[in-house]
């Protein structure tokens, strides 16, 4: 979230859109009930079905599953026809002025660059034309055809209202009337939020979708403000600590980023990340990516690292490919990785096309499963008759179950939506031989140090000279960790004056404090400020709200330097003045930025110098245009689902090639299994349910007895079609395999007419499987396409084709 | 006495036997009815072993009674056929219990007083059977409308079935050696005489003919 | 003795008066809970809560095609989501969720049906307990009930229901399922106060083009101390049955009623009546003339 939960209270209009905040984030969602309530704030639901958000939603609109760029493109277009659009924001915070590179072009559906053997753009054109000081060139007048805002205007001027709804689906009234709430919120006292989830994120263009709602956004000036921002909701109850600790394959923690096979040298590997101001008088913060690079490789090996070895730079790996969870099953798959240790993750269940996975996992020499619970995954070998119909013999994995402790087991911190650590202590011993992770990794790492040194080995510097500072090597504590994450000062610390403002040995404050001069250790830049002198700022527990708009700044902490809403600094206009007084959450008072937070913006930067509020970019502006940031594309365009139920591109009809998203990856035993609508004729698309958390609650016994069976959702009129009753048992197949479960027939989910041939989904929550104490169930990801985001590779769990068929 | 004259057997002693198990299980019906309906008599159910048991004896009690009086109905069906006779008898009650016999038609094993009981205990009983079913909740399960047509109508059935039933028991006291016919199972032939004249006369050529 | 008995206001199948001595705290026509099912979204955390305050464990069923579970009320589930799909005029779709449970009527029929002395009880504050130790089992309430609400347990044959978490609005809590709801839409207080938010509310549904908003206290139970917003307050029906105008059913006021003394008279006047008549006329005797009569008549 840009913004944090209780900040949604502040919204006028609320948009859950790739979402569904009610049924997966019920407590959050009293936030939203609050805006409606005491804020009379109109909410917005834009879903397949009508679902538990809708219920309580003041305007619902139905979506194809998989074209949200479309609905948002229009609703672009129409803010751009309609001039709903806050133009001081966009004149002075976003890049609309910026003049792109002239061999900038896209044509039929491709933009410039394209290679269709490789799936790869070459980038070189997807940039803003530079002077010759390297600043970019802009036309204020917006005139100048290549400036981002014409190439904006120009790109959805093909998503009309008809386009919309020809290929989303949606009734062309309806997506009015979504138009014109969203763009109420133009005017600077109003502000309108976006809510959405895995919605969003589980489609083959996940990215650019989340692009074209902070487009959106941007255009209405609801970036930075209170009561607006794009507001991811976050799954898991510590997925985001997932990503900030850099627990993905290209990451390192605090969203520094591990270096490419070609990046072999460090000056070149920095250089790229700390990028010089692309006009005069930017901040670009990512400039000090180096004091935060040598804070974690110091605190990594500690004293080995050093300046003279570029802070052991050579000890990390350098990617010849990302290894997303997508990857490491084909490699498995091939036979080509052969150990596996799985920890809190259950990828039978939570992985596409469980076919896939069970080949994957039957390959394997060995698996180490660390998990509260008993996962499919760890019994993946087990025939539990259809739902899992192996041949258990032939399986010759080893599997090692090391059950782990759960959250209320153990001290530590978790990191909400909001980007919130709230610290949190143990409340039971975990049972019987249940270790915690932290237990069970450093045990594991004491052996594995241990044998390198008895017996040595290729390359084991890394692992031998690894930092370990904690009292018991075995069990290190979450206070150790925490401490080491926030960081201190290995020497006295001096400002430019020479005055010590740290002393050797002392937490640091904040990622301020940190040096590239191997001076400061500290594991992950952004918590820098959650444990400092003052002691653990994620244990506080002061509820107060001294403005009354929620910024409860003495609650726990918040990255980056408790900072509740992010680019805030956007919330002023560009004197300073607050653009909503009656919401304001910072301002300059003469001398500082001083407010109800803490300001996202150099603290001593008079307003009028021209320094934008987007710090973390060398432009310091929102991008509309984005430049080399994404795979497939500066703007988001839409690109079909990979399993279409259109076969074609409803934009760009004459153009196979942009069918589907031309840079996503596509392995060629995946591809091999995709299905064709004409034997897969419905579209499939899975989510949760209010009443079970993932694969895990179907351990709980309170949880099954109010959502006790699987089921999927077929609309009525589908059903009558196809002579299936309230609770009959289902077969649903799609070209990787099938499910039985029951109907639940449904008027919410209507069929649409989509350019001239009615289409239906079919609603699949995901939560059965073949453990737990629900009634025994399919997992439903046996029917989903090995295919991702083309930057996230996040799986296309939300869109796919399927048959259904009554037992 | 009448000790060497020579008795007239009136019921066999099964009769007797379940005429006494339908008076019993009446009489516990009663009680457990009565507990069950109005508050002031709740204290009776503890002479079924308190509410609960109350509860679930009820039924089965109910089910025995019914069963019972199915059988003895069954046997003593022929006896209570109405006629004309009957009418008149009924129409001369007024008669029968100011002890004025003369005009008041023969009897035949059964007058027409007891006929009607006999009939109103057939109607009252499968009235209750029926009725008591649809409310037994522990192994039935019928719509609550049912349900509360049935207990009113339950209630009905019992009140008049008390009453038809504290009629029967009272003839039985204040027609002097009626109870013997239950208990020791004979009348005295001038009790039949008296009372079923037309039966004594049917039981006298019954026996000259053997 | 529990502090909570000593406020009764009815006790049922009892013919003198409760104990009520202590005064309730709560003032402003007892206390009540509203259920605003504009805000509601079927979370179902209130059923969970419920069984986890209550420890009630129901079984693990089965789907039959909608996403009520359990599929209904029962001994171990007191109270229950209810959803409801119901077309408008205009084609739009609405999802109509109600949680479903014990109203605790002014007027509680299941009360004046019970024939088990102390078995329910209301409390001055207006909450209708069941005491399981004096239930008998009989389902009386169940007949007496015009929500469809007691129970009878497949185990023990005694009835239950929500009792509104009795045991915590005693010690100054609020209910289990009200704590618990996430969103707001289950409040808590004194009636009054909940019928002044329900007011605010409803102004806010009004303001939302939901002409018929209003507040579900229905007359013919004497009021309710569970209470609902209703977007469509002039058809409950649409919220899975909720009946438009409850009220116990004629036939059980009948039965429970009148039918009482006037059934017991009869009976008594009948015995009186045999009484009065043996006192007043002799009792049929057979004679020495009749059993000579009977001899003669034999000799023939």
């Amino acid at each position: 979230m840009t913004n944090h939960w209780v900040d949604i209270k502040n919204a006028d209009i609320i948009l859950i859109m790739g979402g569904n905040a009610a049924e997966a984030h019920p407590c959050g969602f009293k936030w939203v009930t609050e805006a409606k309530a005491h804020n009379n704030a109109k909410l917005i639901v834009v879903d397949p079905r009508f679902n538990r958000s809708a219920s309580v939603a003041d305007l619902y609109a139905p979506i194809r599953t998989g074209t949200d760029i479309v609905f948002l493109g229009g609703v672009i277009k129409y803010l751009i026809d309609n001039n709903k659009v806050q133009h001081e924001y966009v004149k002075n915070y976003t890049d609309l002025s910026f003049i792109v590179h002239e061999d900038f072009d896209f044509d039929n559906g491709i933009f410039s660059g394209y290679n269709e053997e490789s799936r790869h753009y070459d980038k070189s054109s997807w940039d803003y034309q530079l002077d010759e000081k390297g600043k970019v060139i802009t036309d204020p007048s917006l005139r100048h055809p290549h400036c981002v805002y014409q190439l904006l205007k120009k790109h959805y001027d093909r998503y009309t209202p008809e386009m919309v709804a020809r290929v989303c689906g949606t009734p062309i009234p309806k997506f009015l009337q979504v138009c014109e709430l969203l763009a109420s919120t133009h005017t600077p006292d109003r502000a309108g939020t976006i809510l959405y989830a895995l919605g969003w994120t589980q489609h083959s263009t996940g990215s650019q979708i989340i692009r074209t709602g902070a487009m959106v956004q941007l255009l209405l000036g609801n970036i930075g403000i209170a009561g607006g921002g794009m507001n991811a909701l976050r799954g898991h109850s510590n997925i985001q600590g997932l990503t900030d600790l850099g627990l993905m394959s290209n990451l390192l923690p605090g969203y520094l980023t591990l270096p490419e096979e070609s990046e072999q040298d460090f000056d070149q590997y920095i250089a790229r990340r700390a990028p010089k101001p692309l006009r005069e008088n930017q901040l670009s913060y990512w400039q000090n990516y180096k004091r935060f690079h040598t804070s974690l490789t110091k605190a990594w090996w500690g004293e080995h690292a050093r300046q003279e070895n570029n802070y052991l730079y050579d000890f990390l790996p350098k990617l010849d490919k990302p290894y997303d969870m997508l990857q490491v099953y084909e490699l498995m798959n091939q036979g080509k990785m052969n150990g596996y240790i799985c920890q809190g993750f259950n990828p039978l269940a939570a992985a596409p096309n469980k076919a896939k996975i069970i080949k994957s996992l039957s390959q394997l020499k060995f698996m180490v499963i660390m998990d509260p619970l008993v996962t499919e995954t760890s019994e993946f070998w087990r025939n539990a008759g259809e739902s899992n119909d192996v041949d258990s013999a032939d399986i010759q994995t080893e599997v090692f179950r090391l059950p782990t402790s759960c959250f209320a087991e153990e001290d530590g911190t978790l990191v909400n939506s909001g980007r919130w650590l709230q610290w949190h202590w143990k409340a039971a011993e975990p049972p019987g031989e249940a270790k915690t992770d932290i237990e069970i990794m450093a045990t594991l790492y004491q052996h594995i140090r241990q044998l390198y040194e008895q017996e040595g080995g290729t390359f084991a510097e890394p692992v031998t000279q690894l930092s370990w500072p904690y009292a018991n090597p075995y069990a290190p504590t979450a206070e150790e960790l925490a401490k080491e994450l926030n960081g201190h000062a290995l020497r006295d610390l001096t400002d430019n004056r020479g005055n010590v403002i740290r002393k050797a040995g002392e937490q640091l404050a904040g990622f301020g404090e940190m040096r590239d001069d191997g001076s400061t250790l500290g594991g992950c830049w952004l918590y820098a400020g959650s444990w400092t002198q003052e002691g653990n700022m994620m244990a506080r527990r002061d509820s107060s709200d001294p403005t009354g708009i929620g910024q409860t700044l003495n609650w726990a902490w918040a990255w980056p330097a408790n900072r509740r809403v992010m680019y805030n600094r956007a919330s002023c206009d560009s004197q300073g003045e607050p653009f909503d007084p009656r919401r304001s959450l910072i301002h300059w008072n003469g001398s500082k930025w001083t407010g109800a937070d803490v300001p996202d913006f150099k603290a001593d930067e008079a307003p009028g110098g021209g320094m934008g509020p987007f710090i973390m970019n060398p432009e310091g502006v929102a991008r509309f245009f984005a430049r080399g940031g994404m795979a497939e594309g500066p703007f988001p365009t839409h690109y079909e689902p990979f399993e279409t139920p259109l076969g074609y591109n409803p934009l760009f009809k004459d153009n196979d090639k942009a069918t589907s998203n031309p840079a996503a990856r596509l392995f060629d035993d995946d591809k091999a299994e995709f299905g064709k609508v004409g034997e897969f004729p419905y579209v499939g698309t899975t989510y949760r349910l209010t009443e079970h958390f993932h694969y895990w609650s179907k351990h709980v016994l309170l949880n099954s007895i109010i959502q006790p069976e699987q089921f999927v959702e077929i609309g009525a009129e589908l059903a009558k079609e196809l002579r299936i009753d309230q609770g009959d048992m289902v077969r649903v197949s799609s070209n990787r395999g099938y499910i039985k479960a029951r109907a639940v027939v449904t008027k919410r989910i209507r069929g649409l007419d989509i350019d001239g041939k009615r289409v239906h989904h079919i609603g699949i929550p995901i939560h059965w499987g073949f453990v737990g104490v629900t009634q025994p169930g399919f997992l439903a990801n046996t029917l989903t396409p090995s295919v991702g985001d083309g930057n996230s590779q996040t799986p296309e769990f939300k869109s796919f084709l399927v048959n259904v068929e009554k037992v | 006495m009448a000790n060497d004259r020579k008795e007239i057997v009136r019921y066999t002693a099964n009769q007797r036997l379940n005429h006494w198990l339908i008076a019993l299980s009446f009489v516990l019906l009663a009680i457990s009815g009565l507990a069950l309906f109005h508050p002031a008599l709740f204290w009776l159910s503890n002479l079924l072993g308190g509410g609960t048991w109350t509860r679930i004896l009820h039924p089965f009690i109910g089910l025995v009674m019914f069963v019972s009086f199915a059988l003895f109905a069954l046997q003593l069906r022929r006896d209570n056929k109405i006629t004309d006779d009957d009418k008149a008898w009924l129409k001369a009650v007024p008669k029968v219990i100011s002890h004025q016999e003369e005009g008041v038609p023969e009897a035949g094993r059964y007058n027409g007083g007891q006929k009607l009981l006999f009939w109103s205990l057939i109607v009252l009983m499968i009235g209750l059977l029926l009725t008591g079913i649809v409310m037994w909740r522990a192994y039935f399960g019928f719509p609550v409308g049912l349900i509360r047509f049935s207990s009113l109508l339950h209630a009905l059935f019992a009140f008049a079935i008390i009453c038809a039933i504290i009629v029967h028991i009272y003839a039985g006291i204040w027609v002097k050696g009626s109870v013997r016919a239950m208990t020791r199972g004979t009348v005295s032939p001038g009790w039949a005489w008296k009372h079923h004249r037309k039966w004594y006369r049917k039981k006298m050529r019954d026996s000259t003919l053997k | 003795m529990a502090s909570e008995a000593m406020d009764i206001k009815r006790r049922s199948a009892t013919t003198t008066p409760s104990p009520s001595v202590r005064q309730s705290p709560v003032q402003g026509g007892g206390v009540a809970k509203l259920i605003d099912t504009s805000q509601c979204i079927g979370c179902k955390a209130c059923q969970v809560a419920c069984m986890e305050w209550n420890d009630l464990r129901d079984e693990v069923g089965h789907n039959v095609g909608v996403y009520d579970n359990p599929a209904d009320l029962t001994e171990n589930t007191w109270t229950l989501m209810r959803f409801a799909e119901h077309e408008k005029d205009d084609g739009d779709l609405e999802w109509l969720i109600r949680k479903d449970g014990c109203m605790h009527c002014e007027d509680p029929g299941c009360l004046k049906a019970c024939p088990a002395p102390g078995a329910i009880v209301q409390h001055a504050n207006g909450i209708v307990d069941f005491n399981q130790e004096h239930c008998i089992g009989c389902g009386y309430c169940v007949t007496g009930c015009p929500f469809d609400v007691p129970r009878i347990s497949k185990t023990d044959k005694k009835a239950y229901k929500c009792n509104l978490c009795v045991d915590r609005v005693s010690v100054g809590q609020e209910p289990a399922c009200v704590k618990t709801c996430p969103t707001g839409a289950i409040v808590f207080g004194s009636k009054d106060d909940m019928k002044q938010h329900a007011a605010e509310r409803i102004a806010d549904l009004q303001s939302r083009g939901y002409d018929n908003a209003g507040l579900y206290d229905p007359d013919g139970v004497g009021g309710t101390h569970v209470m609902y917003v209703l977007h469509h307050a002039d058809k409950p029906q649409l919220y899975s049955g909720l009946p438009k105008a409850p009220t116990i059913s004629g036939i059980v006021s009948l039965w429970k009623g009148p039918a009482k003394p006037i059934g017991v008279a009869a009976m008594v006047l009948t015995a009186l009546v045999g009484a009065a008549h043996y006192i007043r006329n002799r009792p049929s005797e057979v004679t020495e003339a009749d059993e000579q009569a009977a001899e003669e008549e034999r000799n023939g």
